[in-house]
Order: structure tokens, then sequence, then C-alpha cells
């Protein structure tokens, strides 16, 4: 059985480095929605709770000077990069330390250093700009890639249409990654798009295309490493329709009321830890002992980073007006 | 119906007004158009008309009381009817006849700046409290306070009467000007340099009047920005004191209630001159002169605390005994502040008078925007050399002021021996 | 000095700038093989080749998002509007990315970009052809506008666009594409937020920008022969703005009379207007005068057309009325 469920390239180690990083989103996040409620911090919140497997399995799929770009549900995709807890909650607390400074927030982490490009807040507006960052890469004739995230509600906008175009037309080394995880905010796919399979969406650009389950750790990987090496070696655009499932709302004020509580335990049945949690101790990969150890440090690590995030100073007033301008 | 009488703004420049007296009581039947209030304004004492007939039934404010414009002072309606709604949901009731306001407003608006009055309202519906706010530009008034001139010396030539840029530069000149001749260069820019507010000894610091105001203003403005220039004639008065005498003699004789004064020949002198010499009968207008069709003289006539000019219209066509009853009637109200705004308001020309001090000559400065006043001295016996011998004479000295933007020296010297002339001929000023 | 054509400085600007820099590239609607819509870029396929002078399909925010994150990558684009009537389409782009870039990164990733092209009212257009919409760049903090007023500045403005490290907005009269002036041969700059004063003068100040410096310095001879000696400010920049310029010009006149060919509210003019009477309040001799279109969409009748937008006799009024001689 061991020998057939590992259908990835990855090693046991590996493995086990993806589900500690799965857990220690999980954690961060589960973090936030209660810094949240307790009023540490306000605005906009985003969780990735459910999602896990699809961020860390790009990543995993990635090599560390590609690039990673998607929208506002982001937390969990910079850690996935590598950003640091301690920087992801501080920046949801608005602070100093955070990975912006404070100055973008729970929707705009960036972290240059390890090719994280944001972090957007208007639902479609980054993906012609990543494939902007493609077009880059291959005027400067580079070999890599960028894999930019949506949702499935960004798919009906003008951009997506006029950016998988260009992305094809022009040969760009770019992964079209949807993260369908059923709802625009509150909307159910079926009830704004025309398609129910969205590979079709890709068709008319003449466009590789895919749809992938995003809670199978090893078939989410398997999927967006075969779109990776295609943009890496063939310079050709793919289309990913990945299938997930967020366990919170939309953002923190959203109570769901537009699914079933059925529907939602159904769903986390597959919750994808513990997917990748049965396939890691069935391979013999770690045991259960060790895996609850590492709930232990991840959950301890996501404590820390709140409470390191509350003690952290905010910006410097006289700091508001920095950084408008290169050249002012 | 009942009727909510308001404070009328009864000045143009009205924001409240204290109620002096009521002229009527409760129960009294009150006429259209009948007083029933004097009431105090910033300008004078004023008498309050009620817009409705009926019967007094209320009064809403004591005597003495300050009220703002539009605010309710009485009730009017039937005798007997029931105005309780009206006391309680006085606010709805007593909406302010905006209109009846505005018309008020207009009626008593002071006729050479009606039209300057109108502008600002539209722009500016609160006037300023005491009247005598001055639009001016923002360079106008950095230039101005940079060269110690006071705005209110300087008369506006921009819209609504601003003063801009340009009119400062011609006061800074003027004042350069002036500055230059040798005899009076100090006391010049000393005069501009607002003076020290700290009492020399001891003494107390008085403060200013609307009307204290309204002549430093003016007379500031007459004196910085109008170039004087005075032309000085000594008149024969004999034969006007004969006649006066033999004239007054007659009234008291037929028991006519009148007794002419010098100063009414005076006048009736300078306003069959002035018909005589139109030139001296006009304005200065900014970029125009206004030519006056009609002769309107201002009397100066002292009052408590200043004075006032109250205007006698169509002097020229009055005889000398109606021009005799209209002083006496306008300078008695004066000093009892109770002249009407175009009382005091509209004069072509002015003549002030100082002989009954014993003053035998002065310098008048001008009443803009007129071109002349004329300052008479005392009639006095004087030796005088008559027909190669000195006999006593009757004489009085006149010094004619002249605004230099409007008319020149002939032109006042033309209207000085017009002046002189019909007086050593005062037969002329009975026909 | 030689005189040439205005989209001729231009192409100058952008094809030294390329020659300089190899991470400049120009993209646009008929850029490349059309030699561009009004041939700004003529030629300059044939010199860099497809890879840096590329057409693009009709997708304004596609391409200029595509640009955006090019710049991030520290690419210099040019992205060529045909006109800025489409780039209403990429205001999002602009706005809500290129503009807040720096920003919202701390300062990690930055946006040198150009998006140029075609501005104003060229004549017989109609309404959705005929618009001045620098206001709704210069409205936003984290992007520079510039129009330039002649060749000359047109060339040297468009070489410090291009060597900026922020996104620049570089809008063009279209009507001025065929009109000439001198540009030296030498290599020069022309800095951003630079203004200049294209006519010395001690009454009053004219402030404008783009085509409408030249109904300005025609105002300013007709008030000549009046004998008025009439100051003409060109900000060249219209954020930033040079403030001091157009102060230190105001406090000189007193009087200002400013001339755009956009609307009249919340327009840039306005908002230049309120930067004057805030700051040179005291220096006022009377309110400022603002000549701008009339307040509707552009018709396409000429005579209607003719009333709509600000000229010479608009012009010389306001100048009037500002120094109280009307």
């Amino acid at each position: 059985m061991s020998d057939t469920l590992n259908t990835t390239d990855l090693t046991n180690e590996q493995l086990v480095e993806a589900y500690r990083r799965m857990l220690l989103i999980r954690r961060v996040e589960e973090n936030a929605g209660r810094a949240y409620q307790m009023q540490k911090f306000s605005g906009f919140c985003h969780l990735y709770i459910g999602q896990e497997a699809v961020a860390v399995a790009t990543s995993t799929a990635m090599r560390d000077d590609d690039y990673m770009m998607t929208a506002y549900r982001e937390h969990g995709q910079a850690m996935s990069r590598g950003v640091s807890a301690d920087s992801v909650m501080a920046e949801l607390l608005g602070r100093k330390t955070g990975s912006t400074g404070g100055r973008g927030g729970s929707m705009h982490i960036f972290d240059k250093e390890r090719n994280f490009l944001g972090g957007w807040g208007i639902v479609g507006g980054q993906i012609p700009l990543a494939t902007g960052v493609a077009w880059a890469i291959k005027y400067r004739e580079e070999p890599k890639v960028i894999v930019v995230f949506f949702g499935e509600g960004s798919l009906h906008q003008g951009v997506f249409h006029e950016s998988l175009n260009l992305a094809s037309l022009w040969d760009l080394p770019i992964v079209y990654l949807c993260e369908n995880n059923k709802y625009a905010m509150g909307t159910e796919m079926s009830r704004i798009s025309a398609v129910s399979d969205l590979r079709k969406k890709a068709v008319s650009y003449d466009m590789e295309a895919a749809q992938i389950d995003g809670q199978d750790f090893f078939a989410a990987y398997n999927g967006i490493k075969e779109a990776i090496d295609r943009a890496r070696n063939e310079s050709r655009p793919t289309f990913l329709d990945v299938r997930t499932y967020r366990f919170r709302g939309h953002s923190m004020s959203d109570p769901a009321t537009y699914r079933t509580k059925d529907e939602l335990t159904e769903e986390q049945e597959r919750d994808p830890l513990g997917f990748l949690y049965n396939a890691l101790v069935e391979l013999g990969a770690a045991t259960e002992e060790e895996l609850e150890g590492y709930d232990k440090e991840c959950k301890k690590e996501a404590k820390a980073a709140l409470k390191k995030a509350e003690d952290a100073p905010f910006p410097d007033d006289d700091s508001v007006l920095d950084y408008i301008y290169v050249n002012p | 119906m009942a009727e909510i009488v308001t404070m009328l703004a009864l000045s143009p420049t009205m924001e409240e007004g204290r109620l002096v007296a009521w002229s009527k009581e409760v129960g009294d039947a009150v006429e259209e158009g009948e007083i029933i209030a004097e009431v105090e304004t910033d300008k004078a004492n004023m008498d309050m008309e009620s817009f409705f007939e009926g019967t007094l039934l209320k009064l809403l404010v004591e005597p003495g009381s300050d009220v703002k414009v539009g605010d309710p002072i009485a009730i009017i309606g039937e005798e007997g009817e029931d105005i309780s709604g009206l006391l309680d949901g006085g606010g709805q009731a007593a909406e302010p006849e905006e209109a009846d306001a505005d018309e008020a407003d207009e009626a008593t608006q002071e006729p050479d700046e009606a039209d300057e009055a109108d502008e600002a309202k539209e722009a500016d519906p609160a006037p300023d409290r005491d009247g005598d706010r001055i639009f001016s530009s923002p360079v106008a008034r950095k230039m101005a306070s940079e060269h110690g001139i006071a705005l209110a010396a300087i008369e506006g030539s921009g819209p609504r009467g601003r003063v801009v840029k340009r009119d400062v530069e011609a006061a800074i000149e003027a004042a350069e000007q002036e500055a230059a001749k040798p005899s009076t260069p100090k006391k010049k820019a000393a005069a501009l340099e607002p003076t020290s507010s700290e009492p020399a000894d001891g003494g107390e610091q008085v403060s200013l009047s609307p009307m204290r105001k309204a002549i430093a203003r003016r007379m500031t403005e007459s004196w910085t920005t109008a170039p004087h220039f005075t032309l000085t004639t000594e008149i024969d008065m004999g034969e006007v004191m004969a006649l006066r005498k033999s004239m007054n003699n007659k009234l008291a004789a037929a028991e006519a209630g009148l007794k002419l004064s010098v100063n009414d020949f005076i006048l009736k002198a300078c306003a069959l001159a002035l018909r005589e010499v139109p030139a001296m009968n006009v304005a200065w207008g900014g970029d125009h002169v206004v030519q006056y069709d009609e002769v309107h003289i201002g009397v100066a006539v002292a009052i408590d605390g200043g004075l006032i000019t109250p205007v006698v219209r169509h002097a020229d066509k009055l005889t000398l005994g109606q021009i005799s009853s209209t002083v006496r009637d306008l300078a008695g109200r004066a000093r009892d502040k109770r002249l009407k705004p175009d009382e005091y308001t509209g004069s072509t020309f002015s003549v002030s008078n100082l002989g009954m001090f014993g003053v035998t000559q002065f310098q008048a400065v001008l009443n803009p925007p007129e071109a002349g006043i004329l300052a008479v001295g005392a009639v006095v016996q004087k030796p005088v050399v008559q027909d190669g011998a000195i006999v006593v004479g009757t004489r009085m000295e006149v010094t004619l002021s002249c605004d230099h933007r409007s008319s020149d020296g002939a032109v006042g010297a033309t209207l000085l021996q017009a002046i002189k002339r019909l007086l050593e001929n005062p037969v002329l000023l009975t026909v | 000095m030689p005189e040439i054509l205005f989209r001729e400085a231009l192409n100058q600007a952008m094809v030294e700038e390329m020659e300089r820099d190899p991470d400049v590239f120009l993209m646009g609607e008929e850029v490349a093989e059309y030699n561009g819509a009004y041939k700004v870029s003529k030629g300059m396929l044939e010199k860099f080749g497809p890879k840096r002078v590329v057409d693009t399909p009709i997708v304004e925010a596609g391409f200029t998002g595509l640009g955006i994150g090019a710049a991030m990558m520290g690419l210099r684009p040019i992205v060529e509007m045909m006109t800025f009537n489409f780039a209403i389409l990429v205001l999002d782009q602009m706005i809500n990315h290129a503009a807040k870039m720096y920003y919202m990164t701390n300062g990690q990733y930055s946006c040198p970009m150009v998006l140029r092209g075609a501005g104003g009212a060229p004549g017989w257009l109609g309404a959705q052809h005929s618009q001045s919409l620098e206001a709704q760049y210069a409205h936003i903090p984290g992007l520079k506008v510039m129009m330039p007023s002649t060749p000359h500045d047109a060339k040297g403005m468009l070489k410090a666009a291009i060597r900026d490290d922020d996104p620049v907005v570089f809008i063009e009269s279209e009507l001025m594409y065929g009109w000439k002036g001198e540009v030296p041969s030498e290599e020069y700059v022309i800095p951003i937020g630079e203004g200049d004063i294209k006519r010395q003068g001690t009454d009053l100040t004219l402030i404008s920008w783009s085509r409408m410096i030249h109904t300005c310095l025609e105002a300013a001879d007709a008030l000549a022969e009046q004998g008025y000696n009439v100051e003409v400010v060109d900000p060249r920049t219209l954020r930033p703005l040079d403030e001091e310029l157009l102060f230190a010009s105001v406090r000189k006149t007193n009087r200002v009379v400013l001339v755009e060919e956009g609307w009249p509210f919340a327009s840039v003019g306005s908002g230049i207007i309120n930067r004057v009477q805030r700051e040179c309040f005291d220096w006022l001799d009377a309110p400022i005068e603002h000549v701008a279109s009339l307040d509707t969409p552009m018709p396409y009748a000429p005579n209607l057309e003719k009333q709509v937008l600000p000229d010479v006799e608009r012009v010389v009024a306001a100048c009037k009325r500002a120094m109280y001689v009307d």
C-alpha cells in the first residue's frame, strides 16, 4: 500500500516538512481568528483554513527563486513560501515588525526576499500583474516561473481573460492557479458561471488546463508540478482548477449561512491535514506521536507569534509619508 | 387672523434694535402704516410702522430690550381673538417676514450706495454689525498694512467697492507726495499711523459710538483720498443783514411764525450758484464723475457726540422761508437723533457754518463723494476801504474746499464768485 | 537648433532611452508594425525588433497590468495608450496596483513604468474621444503626471519619465503631434516636477499646461497690445507640482488665471487654485479666475465644440476680470 500511496517524487522527509508547514498555517490562522475576535486587530481578515494543501503543494513544487503572487486570502500562501509566522502575525496586527511594516495589512503581505509578490485586494487585479512578471522572466530569459493564485470568483473579470490570451499568445512561463473553494464570498459557483467545467475557460486561449483535487496533497502536488514544469521547460502557460474548500467564512464577518452544516461536515472529513496525517502514518514517514509533537510545536509557535506581535511597536508616526515615491 | 409683528431692519446694516418705547398700548386700534414703536438702530432712533391692521393684542418685549431683526415683538389681531396658538408655537407663525424686511432694507439704503449694497447683500446676506466692513483684496490689505495706511481711508474701485491693489498704490503715492511737501511731512505720516491706545495721563478710553466711527472713517477717507484745495473770499454782507432785518420784522408783524437766519440766505445763494456753475454740482465716482441734475444742500449740524449733515432737497427751488423751516425741522430732529436715513443722505454739496462760534475762517473736509463744501465764518464788523475812505463794513469770509479729482481751481473760483455776487445782491435770493 | 515635430521629439526620447537601457521597452496597440496610431513610434520596430517594440491586442487593462508586473520586476515599460479615453479602462491597474505598489509593500517593490499617449480634444471626434482626463491621475498619490506643451519639453520630460523609478502618466496633446518646435541636438533631460515660465510678465500669472499653454501665449500677446504684461507659467509636471515656481510668480503679479482643457469641477486646475489661494492668499488682488471646458460631454458639431473649449477670447476676458479692467 505504502508504495502506491505516494504518487509524487517527494521523499518522506519532504512530505513531513510539507505537513509541518500546513500545520503551522492552520495554527497561525486559528490564532489570527481568535486575535480578531479579541479585537486585537480589525478590518478584513480572510482565513485560509481548509485550503492549506494547495499553497503548500505549490510551494513544494516551486523552486526558491520562482515567484508566487496571490490575492487577499494570502497568509497561508505567504507562510508556504517561508514567510515566518511572526512576520505574518505582526502584519495582521499592523506592527512595524510585520512583513510590510504595518503598511500593508492582512490583505497585503509581500516578501521580496522570498519572491512572494503579494497580497492584492482587487478581485482579479493581480492576474495581469503576474502575467507581466512572466513577461519579464521571458524578457530576461530566466529559467523561472510564476504561479498566480486567484479564486473562482475572479474568473469572470475581464483582466483574467485578457491575461490568459496574452500569456498564451506570447508563450509566457506562468501557472494560473484557481483556488476553487466553491464560493465567491457567499455565491455558489453554479450561480455565477455559465460553465461548470472551468477548464473550458482556457480552451478559447488554446491553453493547457487541468482540474485538480486540492485536498489530496499528492494529487495537488502532481498537477501543479506538471504545470510548473510546462512553464519552465516549454514556456507555456497552464490554467488549473484546484478544488478546495474553506472551513471558515469568507471573512471574519461572514457566518457562512449560504452553505449547510452537513456540507461543511462532509468537507471537513476531507481535511487536507487529516489526509496527509493519515498518509504519513501509513507511509511510515512519521509516527502519530511525532505528528502530535509537531502540532504542539506549531501551536506554540503560533501563540508566540501573536504574543510577539502584540508586544511589537506600531510603525513610527512620522513614517506615514514614507514610500509614496522612490524619487519624491 | 392675528399677526405677529417682528423687529424690522430699520437701517441697511441693522442686526438688532433697541425697542425704546411703545407708541401704542394693548387694546389700541392700529392702522396699517401707523407708528407702533420707537426703535433705536445702529444709526438713529426710528419709528416703526405696523404692517398690519387691527387691535394690538399683546406686547412681547419690554421697552429697553434689544431685539434681533425678525424676532417677534407684538401681536396684532381682532379684539378678543385667541392668540394662545401663536404664543405657544410662536416659532412657526413667527416666521420672519423676509419680503417685508427686505423692502424696509431697501427703502433705508443710502441712495449712492444702493447698488453696491445690493451686490454685497447677494454675496453676504449677513450685513456687518456696524456697517463699516471694508471689502478689500488680500494683497491690498497686506500693502496697506505694510505702508501704515488705513483701508478705511481708501476708496475701493473693485466690485462692491473692494479696495484693490491699484487703489492702495494710488494711496501710497498720494501719501508719498504729501510726505514730500516740506511743511507737513511728519504730521501727515503720523495721521496715518494708528495712535497709541494708552491714555496720556490717566485718562480713560472712551469706546467709539457708531457715529464717531462713521465720522472717523468717512473723514479719513475724504482727507486721504480726495486731493483738497481751498479758495477763500470775503463777502460784503451788509445788504443781506439789512434785508434779513427788514424781512424778519415784517414776518414777525405778520405773525408768520418764521424767522430767517443768515445761514438760510447762504444756503439759498449756494443753491442758485450751483445752478449757475453745474461743474461744481458733481461727485467723484472712481473712474467717472457724477453730474447731478438736482441741487441738494447738506447742512452740517453739530449734535451730541458728533455731527450729521441733514439735506435740504431741491434747495434751489425753495424760497428762503421754506429753506428756513426745513433746516429748523431737520436740525431739531437731528439733535434728537430722529432723522430718517434719506434725510441725511444724498446731498450734492455741503455747507458748514461755524460763524455762531465766532470763527471767522476755517477749512472744511469734503463730504465724499461731493466736489465741494463751503466753510462759512462769522459775519463781522470791520474797517474796510470804500471809495478811498476807511469805513465800517459788514463782512464774512467763506472758504470753499474742492475735490481736485472732479474740479479745478477756476471752476471753484467761479462758484465762489457766484455765491459772492448773489449774497451781495440778496434781492436775487428772494425772487 | 533644429525644428522638429512634437511626435518626433517623443520618438527621439524613446529611441535614446531604449538605446541607453535594455530594460526599456515599448508596448501598446499599433506601436510596432503600424508605426504607432499617431506615428510616434515610427521606425522603432525596425530599430529594436519585436521583443522591445510590442504590438498588443486591444486589451488596455491587460497589457497595462502586464506592464506594471514587468515594472515590478525592474523592467522599464513604456505602455502606450492610443488615447487616454481608452485609459479609463486601466484605472484599476494604475490606481489600485501601480500607484500603491511602493507604499503597500513598504518599499520592497516599485513600479518604474510610463503610461503615455494622446489626450485632449482633437476636434470632430465627439464625446468619447475628446477628453482631458489628467485629473484622474493627478488625484492619486503614488502616480506622477506630466503634460508637455512643446517638442522641447516633450523630449526632455519623456526621458526623465522613462528614467524615473515611479509610475509616470505622460499625456500628450493629440492636436500637437504635428506641431513644430526647436529641440537641441545634444542630450538633455527635464526633471520631473520642474515647471517653466513660458513668458515673463508682471501684471498677471496665467497657469496652464499642454496645448492650452499656446492659447495662453496668444492671449498674452493680445493683452500685451492693450498694455498688459502677462506671465505664462507651465508647471509641465502636474504631480508633483512645481509649487514654488507658481507661488513666486503669483506673489509677483498678484493675479491669477488658471486655464485648462479639462472640466472645471474637481479638476487639476481647481486643485492648483486651492494650493495657490492657500499659500498666496495675502498676495492676491482678485479672486483666481478659472477657465476650463464647459461642463458638458463634447459635442460633435464644430460650432458647439468651439463653445466648449477654452479659447483666447475667454482667457483674455478672464485676465481682464482679474485685473479689474473689464
